[in-house]
Parts: structure tokens; sequence; C-alpha cells
């Protein structure tokens, strides 16, 4: 299996880098961020404000078909510029995380293709595992989730 | 599975990643690790039960002496601790990439 997505946490420091390269042109890449319709289609969240630009903000949320909340994040741009670059904070509601600083790069490579880099910085090394750690946590309880049905249908 | 997020915690701490970082060289007994340390000895040898409970460290017996080793094998379950985190993002980039193709060819 290719491995296009690389992720780089270095121990002991608070921050997480993430690089990808897409079959995209970095326009089309950079648009997958700043539209609304977009961004629902591959986060699979309802964006309930997104202001793309310097200064602007926004709302993601997501809910199960019964409606409860089941992510709700936010945060301000603190700058935009078109292609290229993106920096924002971004936290997770209820998730006692506090806030997270993230910077977006766009880079085109050959004709058609394109890399984004993110860092995310987090208040301390501490915080920063725990996010890392988030996935792999939910992964355990989905395991467990799991086991516990099918001891529940013997029953 | 519990186990493997006391490695987590284990390492989150500096005075125990400093051990492991010096143990990594070479096998030392508990009195020539605490050496490396102004904590007291009884310190560092809270910090070296948590790190051989978890199997960063292994312990082995050369005559009189208590030696410790590192066990490599466990930093590696730590690498793949972060690859559920890098397999979200991956699907997550994956379906980014998908629905801009697709958004690309209805243009």
């Amino acid at each position: 299996m290719e491995r296009k997505t690389k992720v780089h946490a270095e121990d002991g420091k608070q921050d997480i880098l993430i690089t990808r390269e897409f079959e995209l042109p970095v326009e089309l890449l950079f648009k997958a961020y700043t539209n609304p319709d977009i961004i629902t289609q591959w986060m699979g969240t309802k964006v309930l404000k997104l202001e793309s630009r310097r200064h602007g903000g926004y709302e993601f949320e997501t809910a199960d078909p019964q409606g409860n909340i089941l992510f709700k994040a936010h945060g301000t741009i603190h700058d935009l510029i078109p292609g290229k670059k993106i920096i924002r904070t971004f936290e997770m509601a209820n998730a006692g995380f506090d806030a997270q600083i993230e910077f977006l790069e766009f880079e085109s490579l050959m004709p058609g293709t394109s890399k984004l880099t993110i860092q995310m910085i987090f208040r301390s090394p501490e915080l920063r595992d725990a996010q890392l750690k988030l996935p792999f946590a939910y992964g355990i309880n989905m395991a467990h989730d799991r086991l516990q049905q099918i001891a529940n249908q013997l029953k | 599975m519990d186990l493997r997020r006391d490695v987590f915690q284990a390492i989150a701490d500096p005075t125990r990643r400093a051990i492991l970082t010096l143990l990594a060289a070479h096998a030392m007994t508990p009195g020539a690790i605490a050496a490396n340390f102004d904590s007291s000895r009884q310190t560092i040898s809270k910090h070296i039960q948590i790190l051989t409970e978890c199997g960063l460290l292994k312990q082995e017996q050369n005559g009189r002496e208590n030696y410790y080793h590192f066990n490599p094998k466990k930093m590696k379950e730590i690498a793949d601790f972060i690859e559920p985190f890098r397999n979200m993002w991956d699907d997550r980039f994956n379906r980014l990439e998908a629905v801009m193709k697709h958004y690309k060819t209805k243009k």
C-alpha cells in the first residue's frame, strides 16, 4: 500500500507535521479548503460558517441522524493567501484540548500535482500526545464496543 | 492494549526519556544510571521500575550485578502508535482527492 500521507511527531515536542502529495493542481487543492460544500463532502461535517479571508472564521458541526451533536469545532483565520497559505486556529468543543494553531502551506509540484504541508502547534507536548492518541484510543473503543455487542448477542 | 497506553505515558516523562537514551547506548546498572541524574537514587529507581513494567527495559542478572537493557521492539510499538492518526488523515485526504477529481471532470 502506498503511503501518501506522512505524519511526523517528534518525542517531547508540541507540534505535528502532516504532509501529503495530491494528483490535483494546487488551485483545486486550495479550493477544497475554502469552499463550504466541498469541505462537507470530504470532511463529512456540516459547515455552519466559513469566511475564507484574513481575519475570517469558521464553524463546523457534525450530528448523527437523531440530531445528537457528535463533533463541533471552530477557529479564526489569521491569514489567507490564495493558492499558497492559510494560518488559522482550531478548537474542538468540549474536548479539553484547548486551541491549536495550524499553518497550512499549499505548493504546486509538477503540472497537475500539488503538496499540502500542515503544521499543528499545541499548548503543550502532553496535549499534542493526547491529540495524537485520540484515533488510537477511538480504535480501542470501537474494538471494545464490537466485542461488547458480540458478548451481548451471546447472552 | 492497556500496556501500550502505559508505554506512551512512560515516555511522556523527560527523565524516563533520558534514561532510555542512556540505555540505548549500552546496558547499565541502576547505580550507574542514577549517577547521571541529580534526582535521588530512589526516584530514578522508580522511573526504571515504570520503564521495566511497560517492557521498554529488560533486566538481566550478570554475576551479582543487575543490568538494564533497552528493548527496541517496544519502541517500535510506540512508532506504530501514530499509525491510526496517520490512517485517519490518509482516509480524509483520499476523499479530498476523489472529490476534487470529480469536481474537475464535472467542470
